[in-house]
């Protein structure tokens, strides 16, 4: 088993690109195979993430299941690959998301197989970054997740047009293009600048962390991590790619990429920017809490004024960001086990609520908000998963949202009360758009102008395959919210460590 | 003195004599022989070159020629993008040109040029090398046989040349005024004997001898020749001169400036350093807002070239692996693009990027070539682009010119841009005009080698690194 060991991370990088390029090459016609194929090969990923998420050791901690083959000696760059507490939940949210994400796309009839070629390219990238621990490799696969965006969002994806408010496809996959691709110049930047002031002509992330950058080096390059990867994460002021990306586009790419991608930047900002530059995240932090909170009360704002349903989801993942952001400026176990553990919560519950949007709009080929009415009369399933969604969103107990946002709310507390209660404000506010929608969108009469539709059909609920994509994500909403214990054992033991080093300075 | 070892070089002047002169016997219908032979001639001199000249370093004429592992590397490099050219080439002449015997023939003399250019030691060597693949490409630009563009193209390529070899020479004058000496190595031994400040004539020599460099690889401000003549050159050619001679002017650059210019480093390098900050953000601002192809690849390759310069502003041996090494992916990620847009072009007979619409559609191949080569020029990973660009301004990051490194990292995004832009026609826009794209097998073919050759480059380049490793290591190398 040790042997083998050492090879699973390899393989989760490795299939789903090997899958990607196979696919590339196959008959496109065949489309039930291609769908069939590729739900396994998503399958058996989710399984080996559970295997890892299983074989972790919170015992022994630090960086585990690696594996290291040397790639380019002249720049000191190595394929250098292992997990620790933090990123073995992010890969297990990936396996996840990319299984339900294949299952909920059996929808998708145009170029079904360069969907999926990109899709699966997508996959390799977020992997990738996860269990990356050369920097080199970790820019590689933080790019290559990037950049199947523009073509799987401008293809497949789906335009909001409200008269006045008009939002084509192209304009949100180059939006969205554009503003990661700027922030990964920061990310870039400051790793070059990196490994030249580290001196030791190496890429990997073991390596240089042993190495102590001075005080003015580390206030210099720390806000470009921060910003350059707080792009990906939506953070304020640079998050409006966010809702206009993932309202074009299509389902499986909305969930993975709110569900997943966002985490990479807040990934990045733990694994690179905290754990390497301990000291001017140490100076930088009141900032980012601000912005933070920002995120929290102006994201849930924004999403109260939307008319499109898949907006408001779009803006809720701002504002739902905003925690993640706020735990980690607290610098203390508690609030940054909690950033982790939402950035895994979010994940799933965004996911799950990208999923139901879009089952309803297959359906009902609308997302105004101002039109739907009474689903439930007719899609009762899916009115009941974006139930749990949305209490999960508002922070019910016994779902893992409130486990993750009072673990942030008490590491904010006791250091920024007043931002504290800004963040529950927030929360009330949460409360109050999700209920809303809720109320509106899913209950009362069923409004004409949706059902039955033009073509005289009535609306269908969820099909068997959906449900089953919606209720897989519902039981690890409810696992983590009921039993968050494994979880939060297992992140404290990565936090640990970066949070040593940080409080080490003092 | 070993004759043989200039082998390689009378057997590939052979090779183009025979060229011409079996066009001579070849009836019209069985002209597609030449491009064979071109190819036989081109492998046959390529196997020559590596069995006979593998790991030499000597020199012939007194130092006019220096036979080591970097011309040798530069012949491979040279001899296999002249096959490509080749294999690029056959389709787009038997449908577009007249007089293939010519064409192939100039072709094989220039490539002959470059191979002289990246051995020379010596000044007026160097000089003489690169008339001769100017002369060559003066042909080979002016060969379209539609309408007024290939001639403009030609003439404006003949005049602003002649004009850069002119600047060249008198900067050669200039150097040999003063140190009494044309040879690189002596050059060397000369500046560094010399007394800080240097003679300005010596300056003024060197700024003119960057300046005819400047005008052959197109650096800003000497690029306005570039836009013309890659959009009236035939496309084959375009490609040749956009990779070739680049590849060949900075083979010169790389040899030139670590060999004779070394110790007066202190003195260029903020000239390169302007230079390659003009270059790369002219060129890709201006790449913006281009609608013929051609003409936005040309602006790009402007955008390309101040990359490179950055590398040797910033120039150490990482920093010289580095620039060989993005040349490398360049070559072939730029050769790549342009056959999609030959194979385009002789099914359609458009060039505009607005043309491009429904591509990927109507030839979902092809289009997805274009798609990786220019995701591949902006520097996106898995491609050839990501690695030697990473590897590049990681080099020169080191030469501590990060600010430099971020502009050009800026420019990528604005790269990213106006490929995205060619995409969005060929996924997003509808087609005017449905019928598929006729591929040839030669061209399925070739565009296959040069994708694998972009991925391969891309996630495996160790074996490529160490080859230019090894040519770079016999440059003399001082500590500034």
């Amino acid at each position: 088993m040790e042997t083998l060991d050492s090879y699973v991370l390899t393989a989760l990088v490795g299939i789903p690109f090997i899958w990607g390029v196979v696919l590339a090459f196959l008959p496109s016609h065949r489309l039930q195979h291609i769908r069939m194929t590729s739900a396994a090969v998503a399958a058996m990923l989710m399984a080996l993430t559970a295997y890892v998420f299983l074989a972790y050791d919170n015992g022994e901690g630090g960086f585990q299941l690696t594996r290291e083959v040397a790639w380019l000696d002249s720049l000191g760059i190595t394929f250098l690959l292992g997990v620790d507490g933090i990123s073995v939940p992010m890969i297990l949210l990936t396996g996840i998301v990319g299984l339900t994400g294949v299952l909920v796309s059996w929808t998708v009839q145009d170029r079904a197989k360069e969907f999926f070629v990109l899709f699966f390219l997508l996959v390799a990238g977020v992997y990738g970054v996860f269990v990356s621990l050369d920097l080199f490799f970790f820019f590689f696969f933080y790019e290559l997740a990037v950049m199947p965006m523009y073509l799987l969002i401008g293809v497949w994806g789906s335009s909001s047009d409200f008269g006045t408010f008009l939002r084509p496809k192209e304009y949100g996959a180059m939006k969205l293009m554009l503003y990661l691709v700027a922030g990964s110049i920061l990310v870039w930047v400051a790793l070059m600048a990196v490994y030249v002031d580290g001196g030791i002509g190496s890429f990997s992330l073991v390596e240089l962390r042993e190495v102590t950058f001075s005080v003015e080096f580390q206030r210099i390059f720390f806000p470009l991590f921060m910003i350059g990867f707080g792009v990906l994460a939506g953070l304020w002021p640079f998050h409006t790619w966010s809702p206009d990306g993932h309202v074009a586009a299509p389902t499986a790419v909305s969930m993975l990429h709110a569900g997943v991608l966002m985490k990479l930047g807040a990934y990045g900002i733990i694994r690179v920017g905290i754990d390497l530059l301990p000291q001017g995240a140490d100076d930088w932090m009141p900032v980012l809490i601000v912005l933070g909170t920002i995120n929290v009360v102006y994201g849930a704002i924004s999403a109260m004024g939307q008319r499109d349903l898949k907006y408001v989801i779009g803006y809720s993942s701002v504002s739902h960001m905003g925690y993640v952001l706020m735990g980690f400026a607290t610098l203390n176990a508690i609030g940054v086990g909690g950033a982790v553990l939402q950035m895994f919560s979010h994940g799933i519950m965004t996911a799950l609520f990208f999923a139901l949007v879009g089952v309803i709009y297959d359906r009902a080929h609308i997302r105004d908000i101002g039109i739907l009415e009474g689903l439930t009369k007719r899609m009762g399933l899916t009115a009941g998963f974006f139930a749990v969604a949305g209490l999960t969103s508002l922070g019910l107990p016994g779902l893992s949202g409130f486990v993750a946002e009072v673990m942030v709310f008490i590491g904010v507390f006791q250091d920024y009360p007043l931002l504290g209660v800004l963040g529950i404000v927030g929360a009330a506010i949460t409360a109050v758009y999700i209920l809303r929608l809720l109320s509106k969108v899913f209950f009362g009469p069923l409004d004409p102008r949706v059902d039955p539709l033009p073509d005289g059909t009535r609306l269908t609920d969820a099909t068997r395959l959906e449900g089953f994509s919606a209720a897989t994500l519902v039981l690890f909403l409810v696992v983590v919210g009921l039993y968050p214990k494994p979880w939060i054992e297992m992140i404290d033991s990565g936090v640990a460590p970066i949070l040593a080093r940080v409080a080490g300075l003092q | 003195m070993n004759w043989w070892l200039f082998s390689p070089e009378f057997a590939l002047t052979g090779a183009a004599f025979a060229v011409l002169g079996v066009d001579l016997l070849l009836p019209r219908e069985k002209k597609d022989y030449l491009p064979a032979l071109s190819i036989v001639g081109l492998v046959a001199v390529l196997a020559l070159s590596l069995w006979y000249l593998w790991g030499r370093d000597e020199q012939l004429y007194d130092g006019l020629f220096l036979i080591d592992d970097f011309s040798l590397f530069f012949k491979g490099f040279f001899l296999v993008l002249g096959v490509l050219t080749v294999l690029v080439s056959v389709e787009y002449v038997r449908q577009h040109l007249s007089r293939p015997g010519e064409y192939y023939g100039i072709l094989l003399f220039s490539v002959l040029a470059m191979m002289l250019m990246a051995a020379s030691g010596e000044l007026l060597t160097a000089y003489i090398s690169l008339e001769l693949l100017s002369f060559s490409l003066y042909v080979l630009v002016s060969y379209g046989r539609r309408g007024l563009k290939p001639s403009e193209a030609g003439v404006k390529y003949i005049l602003l040349g002649a004009f850069a070899s002119a600047l060249l020479l008198y900067g050669i004058s200039q150097v040999y005024g003063i140190l009494g000496t044309t040879r690189f190595d002596e050059i060397n031994a000369a500046l560094a004997a010399a007394d800080s400040p240097l003679n300005p004539a010596v300056l003024v020599g060197l700024a003119l001898i960057i300046a005819g460099l400047g005008f052959k690889v197109a650096a800003v401000p000497f690029h306005m020749w570039a836009p013309d003549v890659y959009e009236g050159a035939p496309t084959p050619i375009t490609a040749y001169l956009a990779v070739g001679s680049k590849a060949a002017a900075f083979a010169l650059i790389l040899r030139l400036f670590t060999q004779a210019f070394m110790p007066a480093f202190d003195d260029w390098q903020i000239v390169l350093v302007v230079l390659a900050a003009l270059t790369m953000t002219l060129g890709n601002l201006v790449a913006l807002a281009q609608s013929n192809i051609k003409r936005m690849l040309a602006y790009s390759s402007v955008g390309q070239v101040g990359y490179l310069l950055m590398g040797v502003a910033a120039i150490s041996p990482v920093a010289a692996t580095g620039v060989i090494f993005h040349l490398a992916g360049y070559a072939v990620t730029s050769m790549a693009a342009f056959l999609c847009i030959i194979v385009f072009y002789n099914a359609t007979g458009k060039e505009n990027i607005g043309d491009f619409a429904g591509l990927g559609k109507r030839s979902p191949f092809v289009a997805m070539v274009l798609t990786v080569s220019l995701f591949s020029l902006a520097g996106l990973p898995f491609f050839a682009g990501f690695t030697t660009k990473f590897y590049l301004f990681t080099a020169v990051a080191q030469g501590e010119l990060l600010w430099l490194v971020a502009l050009a990292i800026t420019n990528s995004v604005i790269s990213l841009y106006y490929y995205m832009m060619v995409m969005k026609q060929m996924y997003m826009e509808p087609a005017e005009d449905e019928t598929p794209v006729p591929v040839s097998m030669l061209s399925r073919g070739v565009l296959g080698a040069m994708l694998a050759g972009i991925i391969a480059i891309g996630i495996y380049p160790a074996p490529l690194v160490d080859a230019i490793e090894a040519a770079r290591s016999v440059l003399v190398w001082y500590v500034v």
